[in-house]
C-alpha cells in the first residue's frame, strides 16, 4: 500500500497524484488508439457511441454530480447542439467553426435556462427541465424553415482540411475520443480551480457557500452554461454518427438515459460518466446475444439436466418469446434503476473503490465506511 | 359561444383526469415528500386491471371497478414496501430515479402482458348524452367530472378530520418527530400509497371510455399532470385538482383557438411561468427559509 505525503497545496491538487496514474491511464489510451484495429466495426461503432455518451455524461456530471442540480432536459441540449451543426453544414461552414459555434449557442442556452433555474430547487428543478426539454422538442418539430420539421434533416459526411471523415472509419473514432479526453482533461483542471470548487460547495450546502462568500446564482448559471455547452459539443458528434436527426431522436428517453448513464457510473467523479456510458451502451449488444443466443444455452443446459428433447424444445421456444418480448429494454431499464438505487447508490465507480479498499485493508474492511446517511427529520420543503 | 363551452367541458373533465393523478403526487409528496414519477403509471395499470375484469373477465362495471381499485391499493403498498421504503431518507433525486425505474418497468411490462394496442372498457355511461338547449355533453365526461368531485371532497376531509389523516400530515412534516409520537410512520406511508394507487386507479377507469387505454398513456398523462401539482402547489389537495382543470381547459382552448402545436407545450409554458412567477403555485403554502 503507497501512502502519498502532502506537503503543500499543489500536492493536493495534482491531476496524477503518483506515478502509478500516469502508467495506468497510459495504457488505456495506448489499447484506446489501437483498438480501430482490433475490434469489430460493430463493436467500433459502439465505443463512438460510448465516447458521445461518456461526453455527455461528463457534462451531466458537472451539473448533476458537483454542482448538484439535477436535470432532466439534457437531451434538448444534444438537440440543439447537433441541429446547429446541421444547419450551418447548409452553409458550407467549416467543421472545426461549426463545432465551436453548437458548444458556444448550446451554452447561451443553458445559461437562459440556468437564470429561471436560480429559484429552483430539487422537484421543481427536475419538472422545469423537463417542460424545457419539450419545449424544444416541439420546437424543433415546429420551426420547419430550419429544423425542417419532422421530416428530419440529413447530416453530410464531416470535411476536414481537405480530407473526408467517414462516420463508420476509424478518424471519426480518434476525432469523439479527442473530444472525449480533452472534455474529461477540462473538466478535471476545472474541479480543481475555484469555479469547481464552488461548484462542490454548492452542492454541499448552499447557505454555507453564500456565507463563505461564492455567488450562488452567477456559479449556478456558469455550471448550466458549461454543462450544456459541453452537450452541444457532443450534439454535433451525435448528429454526424447519426447522420440523419429529426426531434423524435430527442427525447424524455434520451434525457433519461443520460441520467442513467451517470447514475450507474456513480454520481461523484468523472469516472463514473465514462463507467456509466459503456454499461448503458453495452446493454444493446448484450440484448442482441439475449435474442440470439440464449435460448439455445438455456435449452442446453435443460438437456443436460435430464430434461427431455421435447422439454428443452418448449423451454427454448419460452426463451426466445421472452427475449425478443417488446417491451424488454424498457423492462432491463427500470429494473437495472431500482436495483442500482437500492443496492449501489455510488454506481460502478463506488464497486471498485470498495474492492479496491477491501484488498488493500485487506482483514479490516469494514462494509459501513461507504454506508450513506438517513436523513428523516429535515423537510426539503423549507430549505 | 357553443363552441367555446363545449371545449370548456371537454377541457374540465380531461382537466379532471390530470387532477386525479396530481391528487395522487400530492398525496404521495404530502406523507412522505417523495415525488412519485410512476403515478401515471400506476393509472395505466389500473386501467388495465379494469379492462381485465370487465373486458375479458366479463364483470360487472361496477365490479370490476372495485376489483381493480382494491387490486392497485394493495399493489401500491407493495411497490411502497420494495422500491420506497429501503430509500426513505436519503436525498430527493435517489427517489426519484427510483420511481422512474419504476415506471420504466411498469410501462413494459404491461406492454408484454396486454400489448401495445389501444383498449376500451364498456362503461354503463359511455353512450348516452346530456342535451341544454343546443349544447350536447356526453356522460362519460360529466362522470369524471363528478367522480373527481366527490374523490376530491373524500380525501379533504380525511386528511383534515380523521387521526390517520393528521398522522400522515405529522409524517410528512417531520418522520423522526412522528415517530416519537407515537406514530407507526412505516404502516402510515404504506397507506398513503395504497390511497394514491387507489386514485390513480379511478383516473385510470374514468379515463378509458375518453382516451383508450394503451401502455404509454401513463407516460403521456403522468408528465401532463405535473404542470398541475405545481399550478395548485405541490403539497395542496384543493389544488391540484384546480391546478389540473386549469391545465385542461387551457390545453382544450390552445387546441382550438390557437395554430397547431401550441396544444402539447401550452401546459409547459404555463408550467414554466408559474414556477417563474410564482413557484409555490396557487394553493401552496409559503415556505420559510430556515437556516
Amino acid at each position: 500500500m503507497r501512502f502519498l505525503f502532502k506537503t503543500d497545496y499543489q500536492d493536493d491538487i495534482r491531476l496524477f497524484p503518483h506515478s502509478g496514474y500516469v502508467t495506468s491511464y497510459g495504457l488505456l489510451l495506448a489499447a484506446l488508439v489501437i483498438a480501430p484495429y482490433v475490434l469489430s466495426s460493430y463493436l467500433m461503432s459502439q465505443l463512438v457511441f460510448v465516447c458521445i455518451y461518456a461526453t455527455v455524461g461528463v457534462g451531466l456530471m458537472i451539473l448533476t454530480g458537483f454542482t448538484g442540480q439535477a436535470s432532466l432536459g439534457h437531451a434538448a441540449f444534444l438537440a440543439i447542439g447537433a441541429y446547429t451543426a446541421a444547419y450551418l453544414q447548409q452553409f458550407n461552414v467549416p467543421f472545426p467553426v461549426y463545432f465551436l459555434a453548437a458548444g458556444l449557442l448550446t451554452g447561451v442556452v443553458g445559461a437562459l435556462v440556468g437564470f429561471p433555474a436560480l429559484r429552483l430547487q430539487g422537484i421543481y428543478l427536475v419538472i422545469a427541465t423537463i417542460s424545457f426539454a419539450f419545449i424544444v422538442e416541439e420546437i424543433m418539430a415546429r420551426w420547419e424553415s430550419v429544423t425542417n420539421g419532422n421530416e428530419g434533416m440529413r447530416v453530410k459526411t464531416i470535411q476536414l482540411l481537405g480530407a473526408t471523415i467517414s462516420r463508420d472509419g476509424p478518424t471519426f473514432y480518434y476525432l469523439c475520443l479527442a473530444v472525449l479526453v480533452l472534455t474529461i482533461v477540462g473538466t478535471l483542471n476545472l474541479l480543481r480551480s475555484p469555479t469547481g470548487r464552488a461548484f462542490v460547495a454548492i452542492r454541499d450546502s448552499e447557505t454555507a457557500a453564500r456565507s463563505m462568500g461564492i455567488n450562488v446564482s452567477l456559479y449556478k448559471v456558469k455550471s448550466f452554461a458549461i454543462s450544456a455547452g459541453i452537450t452541444g459539443l457532443a450534439g454535433v458528434l451525435f448528429a454526424h454518427k447519426m447522420s440523419f436527426i429529426s426531434p423524435e431522436m430527442f427525447t424524455l428517453q434520451l434525457s433519461i438515459e443520460f441520467i442513467i448513464v451517470i447514475l450507474i457510473g456513480g454520481i461523484f467523479s468523472l469516472h463514473g460518466a465514462v463507467l456509466g456510458a459503456i454499461f448503458l451502451v453495452m446493454i444493446d449488444p448484450f440484448l442482441t446475444y439475449l435474442k440470439d443466443d440464449m435460448p439455445g444455452v438455456i435449452s442446453g443446459i435443460a438437456a443436460t439436466f435430464g430434461a427431455g428433447e421435447v422439454r428443452a424444445g418448449h423451454i427454448q421456444d419460452a426463451v426466445a418469446a421472452f427475449a425478443s418480448a417488446n417491451g424488454l429494454k424498457g423492462a432491463i431499464y427500470g429494473v437495472i434503476i431500482v436495483v442500482f438505487v437500492l443496492f449501489e447508490p455510488l454506481g460502478l465507480y463506488g464497486r471498485w473503490l470498495k474492492i479496491k479498499l477491501f484488498f488493500q485493508l485487506f482483514p479490516l474492511y469494514k462494509r459501513a465506511t461507504f454506508k450513506r446517511q438517513k436523513i428523516y427529520v429535515k423537510s426539503e420543503r423549507n430549505r | 359561444m357553443l363552441d367555446f363551452v363545449q371545449q370548456l367541458v371537454s377541457g374540465v373533465a380531461l382537466g379532471c383526469v390530470y387532477g386525479l393523478i396530481a391528487l395522487g403526487f400530492v398525496l404521495v409528496y404530502k406523507a412522505t415528500e417523495v415525488v412519485n414519477f410512476a403515478q401515471g403509471d400506476l393509472m395505466m395499470l389500473g386501467g388495465f386491471f379494469a379492462f381485465t375484469f370487465v373486458g375479458i373477465l366479463g364483470l360487472n362495471y361496477w365490479v370490476g371497478f372495485a376489483g381493480a381499485v382494491i387490486c392497485m391499493a394493495l399493489f401500491g403498498m407493495l411497490a411502497e414496501r420494495i422500491v420506497v421504503r429501503p430509500i426513505l431518507g436519503y436525498p430527493q433525486f435517489s427517489i426519484i430515479m427510483a420511481t422512474i425505474g419504476l415506471g420504466y418497468f411498469l410501462r413494459s411490462v404491461a406492454g408484454m402482458i396486454w400489448g401495445t394496442d389501444d383498449f376500451k372498457i364498456e362503461t354503463p355511461f359511455s353512450q348516452g348524452v346530456l342535451r341544454i338547449g343546443n349544447l350536447v355533453l356526453a356522460y362519460d365526461k360529466l362522470s369524471v367530472i363528478a367522480a373527481t368531485i366527490i374523490l376530491c371532497a373524500l380525501l379533504y376531509l380525511f386528511f383534515n378530520r380523521t387521526t390517520l389523516g393528521t398522522a400522515m400530515r405529522a409524517s410528512s412534516e417531520n418522520m423522526l418527530a412522528a415517530y416519537y409520537m407515537g406514530i407507526p410512520v412505516k404502516r402510515v406511508v404504506s397507506i398513503v400509497w395504497a390511497i394514491s394507487a387507489a386514485v390513480a386507479t379511478c383516473a385510470g377507469v374514468l379515463l378509458a371510455p375518453i382516451t383508450f387505454i394503451h401502455s404509454n398513456v401513463g407516460l403521456v398523462l403522468g408528465l401532463k399532470a405535473f404542470p398541475a401539482a405545481v399550478l395548485g402547489g405541490f403539497g395542496s389537495i384543493p389544488g391540484a385538482v384546480v391546478g389540473g382543470v386549469l391545465i385542461g381547459v387551457i390545453e382544450s382552448m390552445a387546441g382550438f383557438y390557437l395554430p397547431q402545436g401550441w396544444k402539447d407545450v401550452a401546459p409547459y409554458i404555463v408550467l414554466l411561468a408559474v414556477l417563474l412567477l410564482k413557484p409555490e403555485g396557487l394553493f401552496g403554502l409559503h415556505a420559510r427559509k430556515k437556516v
